[in-house]
């Protein structure tokens, strides 16, 4: 339904360098890296929040937006719209069907805004219903995040809400006009442990009850193994491998898979004081200096054991993504 | 004999709108050289325990009561002058929770960490920096990083420094208040097998302290977990993580998302934890708890030895168990 095709941002050359991916309907897409790898810009680029300086965001919007975007003179091929081509007016119509839930519960809320206000605000903002359909509905949605009783919650504000409630206030809000994607950054993990999956299940089952496609952004690959359909896993501003998610967990094959995988601590006494090998080589560069081949280059420790064939690819040439296999995807010299 | 001990350990912040009991009668034990793992979810306490071990409770909290007894001697009530001049960086120290985002921007890190060991160990300025030198080789830091400011490092660097300054004075115990929370995963195991090393080579006791189990399953030979202020399972890492007596404990680990062996169902633990100003009565754990029964929330469970150094807080320990 979407497709994103070699896009790097305006503002800063290299916070998103050559991502490329498509979006299937109804399915949860995982963007999973390290902090600073680009997944909120990658995140903020489908939602129009920066403009890409080259590249295409290609979406299908569903038919009613279509026609409406058709009246304004949107061109269209086989179906599809160039996101980065859309002007404000446009884009104005498209968040209709494309929403976000931040990572900061905290912050994402106005505070001067009741539950109630919150949850209906894209309503409102859209001139979507009358008062007495608009309340209906925002009750609908409160049920379906399961803020209940609802009467209980419509009144209040934000800093009489839990963490997790206040999540769920942002996804009431992100799916009450019934989006067809929704971009989820990062949505639990400034909560705790123990109600995370509680929210990562209203999510999914939200999703699945309504259709809607969602691209969830974390850094941690082993929540992401509980949500999604399939990763990506970035860094540096580019994917490096995707695929079916259970695929890329049991066989990752781009070396920073394999180290980020190594590197997941799990709650097994049998770790205790071993040393965890870890195939890598020191931290994250910063993005400005990037190598002029494969931008993992002075990390892996695939390419210190490569033949002198392959060395030389990883030196000089950027690796693309690749098929290793049905629905797997790999840019690596050394794996395809 | 035991290198810390600590009984019955209460303190409370009295703010405006009422007592806030961050700690409520926490008791433990930590032998030389052994890694403590205290676990629980933000806000049941972990950190106001660790202010309160060396001495630094910020206000309107203090130390209500209860004996922290370090090799023989209580403690609490020492006067600020002699806890600073004998206890804190010599006998015990603290990686502080976002320690790293507290380095002083304006002097080098090579500054800091020497006005430290003058400051607090009596150093010479000659015998600091060559003392310096030594700890950033320990740390696994190049040397050319005495030089270097703090934002010009990365998270990790700046993780390895605050590490080093903890063990500037070669304390006996070492306090890691989430050391590792706000770094990438990769960047974290590499500093948990800093830590690790660390406390092969010197032998030092640690105090770890993480709402993550899997890094306190790292390194802890023992772990303690708390919920609402109070300590509701304590024992060996291999049983509590293993074969948790406390359905708090289990279902935490039910919770935790695992990047290996079979996908499973993820579970979470319903409702939120209380707000500490009033706690529910009874098991404090109750109106989450899918095992109460009705003793439940008129009796408040107290640790019952399971055996084996195994202690669990619950109206049914013994009767339900579990395995993870
Ligand atoms: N407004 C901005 N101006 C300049 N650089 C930016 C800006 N926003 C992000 N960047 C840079 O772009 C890169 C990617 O950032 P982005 O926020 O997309 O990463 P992320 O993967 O979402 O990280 P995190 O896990 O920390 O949220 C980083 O190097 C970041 O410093
Ligand atoms: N300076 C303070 N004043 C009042 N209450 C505080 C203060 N610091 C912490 N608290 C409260 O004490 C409780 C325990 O907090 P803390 O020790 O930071 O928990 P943890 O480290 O386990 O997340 C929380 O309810 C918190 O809100
Ligand atoms: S292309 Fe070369 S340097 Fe890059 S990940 Fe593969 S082996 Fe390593
Ligand atoms: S005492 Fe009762 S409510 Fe508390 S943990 Fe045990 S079974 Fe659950
Ligand atoms: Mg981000
Ligand atoms: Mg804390």
């Amino acid at each position: 339904m979407i497709e994103v095709l070699r896009f790097r941002p305006r503002r800063y050359v290299y916070a998103v360098n050559n991502v490329s991916f498509a979006l299937r309907e109804g399915e949860v897409f995982c963007l999973v890296g390290e902090s600073g790898c680009g997944k909120t810009t990658t995140g903020r680029a489908l939602l129009g929040l920066v403009k890409p300086t080259g590249g295409r965001i290609l979406y299908r919007p569903s038919r009613e937006l279509a026609e409406r975007l058709g009246e304004l003179g949107v061109v269209f091929e086989d179906g599809f719209v160039d996101l980065v081509s859309l002007g404000r007016r446009e884009w104005r119509l498209v968040r209709r069907e494309i929403q976000v839930v931040y990572q900061d519960p905290y912050s994402s809320l106005n505070p001067r805004f009741t539950v109630k206000r919150s949850v209906e605000e894209p309503l409102i903002i859209h001139g979507i219903g009358d008062e007495e359909w608009r309340d209906r509905r925002v009750r609908e949605m409160l049920e379906a995040v399961r803020l209940l009783p609802v009467s209980e919650y419509l009144e209040r504000y934000p800093h009489e809400l839990s963490g997790g409630q206040r999540q769920r206030v942002a996804i009431a809000r992100a799916f009450i006009l019934n989006p067809r994607l929704v971009v989820a950054d990062e949505p639990v993990s400034m909560l705790d442990v123990s109600i995370r999956a509680e929210i990562l299940e209203l999510l999914v089952s939200l999703k699945s009850r309504l259709g809607t496609t969602i691209v969830f952004i974390t850094h941690d690959l082993a929540t992401a193994r509980y949500v999604c359909d399939r990763i990506a896993v970035m860094y540096l501003g580019s994917i490096v491998e995707v695929g079916d998610a259970e695929k890329v967990i049991r066989e990752p094959l781009h070396p920073y898979t394999r180290a980020l995988i190594a590197a997941i601590p799990e709650p097994d006494p049998a770790n205790r004081r071993r040393m965890r090998e870890l195939p890598i080589k020191g931290e994250v560069p910063s993005a400005v200096d990037l190598p002029r081949g494969c931008s993992f280059m002075p990390r892996c420790v695939v390419y210190d054991r490569a033949d002198p064939r392959i060395k030389r690819l990883c030196e000089e040439r950027r690796p693309g993504l690749a098929r290793v296999a049905r629905d797997h995807w790999v840019a690596c010299w050394a794996v395809s | 004999m035991p290198l810390l001990v600590v009984e019955d350990l209460r303190i409370y912040y009295f703010t405006g709108r009422g007592v806030v009991r961050a700690v409520d009668g926490v008791s433990f034990s930590l032998e030389p050289g052994e890694v403590l793992g205290i676990a629980g979810e933000s806000g049941c306490g972990k950190s106001t325990l660790a202010w309160g071990l060396i001495g630094l409770v910020p206000p309107p909290g203090r130390i209500v009561s209860g004996r922290i007894v370090l090799d023989g001697v209580d403690i609490v009530g020492l006067s600020e002058d002699v806890l600073r001049s004998r206890i804190r960086w010599k006998r015990i120290s603290m990686i502080f929770q976002g320690a790293m985002n507290t380095l002083t921007p304006v002097y080098t890190v090579g500054r800091q960490m020497v006005e430290l060991l003058r400051v607090h160990g009596g150093f010479s300025e000659r015998e600091a920096r060559a003392r310096v030198l030594e700890l950033l080789d320990s740390v696994g830091l190049e040397r050319g990083i005495f030089d270097r400011y703090p934002h010009e490092l990365s998270g990790g660097q700046k993780q390895r420094v605050t590490i080093a300054m903890a063990l500037a004075l070669d304390p006996d115990i070492v306090i890691a208040d989430e050391p590792t929370t706000a770094l990438d995963v990769v960047v974290q195991a590499q500093i948990l097998n800093l830590l690790k090393r660390l406390q092969r080579e010197k032998g030092i006791s640690f105090i770890l302290i993480s709402h993550d189990l899997g890094v306190i399953a790292e390194l802890a030979d023992k772990v303690m977990v708390m919920y609402a202020g109070r300590v509701v399972e304590y024992g060996p890492a291999d049983i509590v993580l293993r074969r948790p007596g406390h359905p708090y404990t289990y279902m935490l680990l039910r919770a935790f998302p695992r990047i290996h062996g079979p996908r499973g169902r993820l579970e979470y633990i319903p409702g939120a934890p209380p707000d500490l100003r009033s706690p529910p009565p009874g098991c404090r754990f109750h109106p989450r708890c899918p095992f109460r029964v009705e003793e439940c929330s008129v009796r408040e469970p107290s640790l019952r030895d399971l055996g084996g150094g195994h202690y669990v807080a619950c109206i049914r320990a013994g009767e339900l168990q579990f395995s993870v």
